[in-house]
This record gives structure tokens, sequence and C-alpha cells, in this order.
């Protein structure tokens, strides 16, 4: 079997993998080396899903001895095997590195024999990138569960990234899906990691050259649609994981069918990008403005709104909170505003020092007024002839698909009837617009 | 103040020449309404003003920038400067003088028309010199590293860090055609210079399989589920699409597609 079979077999099996991120750490080579990695991240291209291509991902063996059912390399599964060895994935990263395709690598793998056995194929790979070829690139590393802990140490000090991953969103879909892991032996070593790196931080202030231990965070992963957990599970187990365990981003993927199961959806079932992309909006809310997951959602409403994104949702259910004026508002309240970003947030903070703002400022400044104008005001008053009725706010909020699709599902009931959007999430239409789908697949920095 | 409507200024295309038209501006108390290039070809009605390349007096305004409206302001008009923007030395004339009357506070007066102008300006620099800093694609030919870009706006010496600290023991050279310059490295020394053009070898076999390899990689990430040819587009315009390895040339292992074919007839 030639290189060209082996990557395009590890390839496809590393492909849904979500995390592709370059980001989190600023380095340059030390002399004689290679390498260096930019904080905000760096794409290289972007494949025909539109997912950014920053690392070379593939795994080091699709040989696995365990038999998760939502898994394309389960044991069970029929389907060609490979593995690299060491050298020749060292060797591939570093000639793709050199022609600027790539960041880094991002490592992962079956579980070949055992976790260690597996452990120890990918520290020598790594070991080979960085100590031979003296290699500063990016490195993500996968921990696979259940391995030893001193050498998830030693795999830490070859990587800038660590990931475990967490899959399935609780225990007993873990259970029912993947046997051969535990809540448990997801969890420990992820704690292990937060400690290390913990640790590593305040040795890096006494000892300034003490080597760094996994410098740019580690992530995790859910599946989103293969197991019955809702919306709002998600999200507070995602508030969980960033609070507890300090991690640096979770990343939700859509459930693709790949396996034939009574336990999984059927193989017909379309991926629910709609929810990925529900959450990764609300994911945003609350690692940049400052929401909390029971302000998003709750007992009552455990499911995302499918018109809606979750911040003009939350607005609509907050009108006490507006309208909003622009030149005094406090920066974590501006952030609130649906139609404002944080980008505008910022500039908006910036330019109100020298000049109060009125509506076509606010247009130079990036906000989108078309969402905002409802909720703000600026020198006391609101746009110029602006009529607050449910519909409007409602098409200013939605795209045009989506709005037709809301009417579809609501035909001319009596007007009042339409505040149901704000109490119950109705059923998703099989065709959920095209036009709001695009838009989650895009993968953020 | 003295405003005439027809008064143009000629200047030789350097920052020193821009920042002299700056100092004529105020020596003379008049404010341009043009300032234009010397091959600008003379469709004009008024004649220009030639403004001189004086080291003494750009240098004195140089030197007054950082002192008047602080060092991210000089940082932001040089940045300026490389963008494509249409007037944009009119506009670095004006944000001047408006920053020798306001002083420090001139950068965050984002509503202001001039500033926000080239305030966006440079954000469309900024951002495609990051996008490049991907899409820049190398072959080796004879362990030296050459990659060709076309960049509307003038990116090379924002590149030049990023490069360098990347590859500190290659030789590389990335050729922008847009510009006919090219950024040239050997270790640990760099420099910008003018290109005519730039001929490439064939690559050699190793080159060749590694090329391969990558369009092997490029086509099996797909998860072809989620098929989705417009996301991808809105990050990574077809205009770089020119020269990245990925969409470059028939793919030897894996039989060409119809849809594959689409991609190269659109430049």
């Amino acid at each position: 079997m030639d290189v060209f079979d082996k990557l395009k077999i590890l390839t496809d099996a590393a492909k849904y993998d979500v995390a592709c991120t370059s980001s989190g750490v600023n380095k340059k080579a030390a002399a004689g080396g290679i390498g260096s990695a930019a904080a905000s991240g760096i794409c290289h291209s972007f494949s025909g899903d539109g997912r950014c291509i920053s690392l070379l991902k593939v795994l080091m063996t699709n040989v696995c001895a365990y038999d998760c059912k939502y898994c394309v390399n389960r044991k069970s599964n029929d389907t060609p095997r490979a593995s690299f060895t060491p050298r020749e994935l060292a060797e591939l990263t570093i000639n793709f590195y050199r022609r600027n395709y790539i960041e880094g690598l991002f490592l992962s793998s079956g579980v070949l024999k055992n976790p260690d056995y597996t452990t120890e194929q990918m520290i020598e790979a790594l070991r080979i990138l960085r100590e031979e070829y003296r290699f500063f690139g990016y490195i993500h590393a996968k921990a696979i569960p259940g391995t030893d802990s001193g050498l998830i140490a030693q795999l830490g000090m070859l990587t800038d990234r660590m990931s475990v991953n967490i899959e399935l969103p609780s225990q007993s879909s873990l259970q029912l899906l993947a046997p051969d892991k535990s809540k448990h032996s997801i969890l420990a070593p992820m704690k292990y990691i937060q400690n290390r790196i913990q640790e590593n931080s305040t040795d890096v202030i006494k000892y300034h050259h003490a080597p760094k231990f996994v410098p740019a965070g580690q992530s995790t992963q859910m599946i989103i649609g293969a197991t019955p957990d809702t919306d709002f599970q998600i999200l507070n187990l995602t508030e969980g994981l960033y609070k507890k365990y300090k991690l640096k981003r979770v990343f939700f993927s859509a459930y693709m069918p790949v396996a034939e199961n009574a336990l999984l959806p059927t193989l017909d079932t379309t991926p629910p990008l709609w929810r990925e992309h529900r959450l990764y909006q609300a994911d945003w809310l609350l690692r940049f403005y400052g929401f909390t997951a029971n302000e998003l959602l709750d007992q009552h409403h455990q499911s995302f709104n499918p018109y809606l994104d979750p911040k003009c949702n939350w607005a609509l259910h907050h009108m006490e909170f507006f309208p909003m004026n622009i030149n005094r508002a406090p920066y974590s309240d501006l952030l609130r505003v649906p139609g404002i970003g944080v980008n505008s947030a910022k500039r908006i903070v910036i330019a109100r020092r020298s000049a109060t703002l009125q509506f076509n400022d606010l247009k130079k400044l990036g906000v989108v007024l078309k969402r905002a104008q409802y909720f703000i005001t600026c020198g006391g008053k609101v746009t110029d002839g602006l009529k607050i009725t449910q519909d409007k706010v409602l098409q200013s909020l939605m795209s045009e698909k989506t709005l037709g699709m809301y009417h579809q599902s609501f035909p001319l009931q009596s007007q009042t009837k339409q505040l149901s959007l704000f109490e119950q999430p109705p059923m998703i239409p099989s065709g959920f617009p095209q036009e709001d789908l695009q838009r989650c697949l895009t993968n953020p920095i | 103040m003295f405003d005439q409507s027809n008064l143009i200024y000629r200047y030789d295309g350097s920052f020193d020449g821009l920042l002299c038209c700056v100092f004529e501006s105020y020596d003379k108390k008049e404010i341009p309404t043009e300032i234009i290039l010397p091959d600008t070809s003379q469709t004009l009605l008024f004649t220009a003003k030639e403004i001189r390349t004086d080291i003494q007096k750009s240098s004195r305004v140089l030197a007054s920038i950082p002192e008047k409206m602080g060092f991210d302001a000089l940082n932001f008009i040089q940045r300026a400067f490389l963008t494509c923007a249409v007037k944009k030395e009119l506009y670095i004339l004006l944000f001047l003088r408006l920053g020798y009357r306001h002083g420090r506070s001139i950068m965050g007066m984002l509503t202001d028309d001039t500033v926000n102008t080239l305030f966006k300006a440079v954000k469309h620099l900024d951002n495609e010199s990051h996008l490049l800093k991907g899409f820049v694609r190398f072959s080796i030919f004879s362990n030296v590293l050459v990659a060709q870009i076309e960049p509307k706006n003038y990116v090379l010496p924002l590149m030049t860090q990023h490069f360098s600290e990347r590859y500190p023991e290659e030789r590389f050279l990335i050729y922008d055609k847009t510009h006919g310059m090219a950024l040239v490295y050997q270790p640990h020394q760099s420099a910008i210079i003018p290109i005519e053009d730039l001929e490439l070898p064939e690559p050699d076999e190793q080159e060749q399989s590694y090329r391969e390899l990558w369009q092997l990689f490029y086509d099996t990430i797909e998860i072809q589920g989620r098929h989705n040819p417009k996301c991808r587009m809105s990050h990574m315009p077809k205009r770089y699409w020119k020269y990245m390895t990925e969409f470059g040339g028939p793919r030897k292992k894996s039989p060409l597609k119809l849809e594959d074919t689409a991609k190269f007839l659109i430049p």
C-alpha cells in the first residue's frame, strides 16, 4: 500500500472530526527550526463543504478495537484499514508544511491493540517532527480515552492543543452507543490535562524557560442528533465544560448517518445542520457576549427556536430591556442588541467619545440597522417613520425564506396566535431553508 | 484658507512624496482636490502642480505625526498607503489635516467620513494579507520555495515578518504579479525587489507527487453530505484560486469529475 492509498483511507476516516483550528498560541521557530503559530489561527484552504482546512487532519491508524455504534471506524464495520508509520507521517507533514499547504498536524487515531500502544505510536511521530525536523508549527493531538496518564503527559509536551472527544452528551447515550467508553474514561484525561496546564502555568512563571504543556489549551466535540439529548442539556454541559474544565472550544457536529443500527437514526436521515448552527450561535453568546445557558434556554424551553437565532429570541422575550440608548449604554448591554456584534459594539464605545452617534453613523460602524433599529434609540429618538408591528419585527429578524416557511407552518390563523412563535418552538419542516443552512456550515476560527 | 476647486497635486508615488504634498498643503494654505501619480494620463482640464520630493520636508512631516497624534496614527497611514483604495493619497492628506487639528482622538473619530473611508480600506488590506498568509502555495525548485500571488492591495510588506518567522532557514520568493514586486528571503535577511515577470520551470517528480498528495487530501477531507460551494466561496473567493495547488492541473489519481472541470473554466 503506497502513501497515496494510506492518505486517502486515513483522511477519509478522520474527516468527521470537526475541529481544525490552529489558534490559541503565538510562537516562532528557534534557530535552525521551521514553523510558527499565530494566536488568531490561519486557514489554509476551505473544502467543498465550506469548512476551514488549517491542519493536516489524519488518523495514525483506522484499525480500532472499539465498537462505537456511531463511528465509521468501529470494529464491526467492513472498511479498508491502513496505518501510517510514524516516519511516513512526519515526512508528509513537513513536506506539506514547507509548501504552505497547512499550519500543522491534527493527529487522531483508532485504538490499535490498546490505548497505550496507540498513544506511543503518536508520540513517536510527534517526536520525529519536533526533534529531528525541529518543527515548531501547530500540533493538535487527540487523547485516547483510557491512556495511561504518564503517556498523556508525554504527548502533551509535544503538542499545542489536545482534545478528548465527549461525542455523546450524556452517560446513558454513551452506555447505549459506545459500550467501551464511559463518562469517567472521558472526563478523567480531560481533568488530568487541565491540572497539568494549571501546574505548568505556575512553572512558567517561576522558570522562564520551562517547557510548555498544551499551551493552546484543550477542546472537545459532541455529536448532535444521534441521541435524544436536548439543546438545553447540551448547552448546559457546554457551559459546564468552559467553566469547570477551562476548555478553549467545544465543537458540535451534526450526526451524519454512517451506520445502520436500530439504536441510531436511519441512514436516510438528513443531518440536523440547523440545530448545529443554533448551538454554535449560542456557544458564541456564551463565550463572547456574556450570556449564560439559562438565559437562552430553560426547563420549559428545551429546544432552540428554529426560526429565530438565540440572541433575537432572547431580545424578544426581554423587551423590558429595550429600547437602549446607544450613546449611554455600557458595552456589556450593547452586546445584547440584535444587529450589534463584538466588533461594532467596540467601535460604538470608541466613536461615541468624540461624537454623539446618530443612526447613519451606526451604519458606518457596521451595525445591522435592519435588526437593531427596533431595539435602540439615538439621542432619545427611534428611527424616523419606524412602525413597530409584530410582522415588521419578524420580517427584519428572519431571512425571507425562513419567514415564508414560518407563514406556511402557521397558515393565517388569528394574528394573536402568531405569538406562539415566542412560546413553543414548532416542528421543523423537513426542507428547512438552505439559506440558513449555508450559514451554519462555517467553521469559525 | 484657500480652497481652489481645480487644484491638483502630482507626486512621485513614494510615501515621502506624499508627505511633501502634506507639507505643501500647509505651506501654501491650500487643499488639493486630487493627488495623482506621475504616469496618470492627462485627461484633466487643469494642469497639475508638481510636488518635488524633498527628504527634509518629508522627514519634518514624518516626525510630527507620532508627536501630534500618536504612533497608532502613523502606523495606520503607513498601512493606508499600501491599500488599493481610490484617492487614498487625498484621504491620507485630509486625515492628517484632521489629525493635526484634533490630536490623538483622531483614531477614535470613526464616524468621520475621511477616517471611516481609510479605516475600511485598511481593513480590506489587513483581511487580504491575513487570507494570503494561508492561501499562498509554494512550489519547491532546487530547494527554493517559490510562490505567486495576485492581490488587490500591496500586501508584501505585511507578509514579510510572518514568512520570515515561519521559514527562518529556507530560501523563498513570493512574486506579486499585480504590483510587479517580489519578496525574497534567504536565511536571516529579506528584501522586496521589483521583478518584471516570473517563469516557473516544470515541477520535478517529488514536487509533482506532493502536489497530487495535497489534491488527494483536499478532495477526501470534504464531507459529501454537507457539500456547500457558496460557503466555501464566501470564505475563499475565487480570485485566490488561480495559484492554489488544490485547484490546479488535472488530478492523476482520481479521474476528473464534471464539477471539477467547472472549477478550471472559471478563472
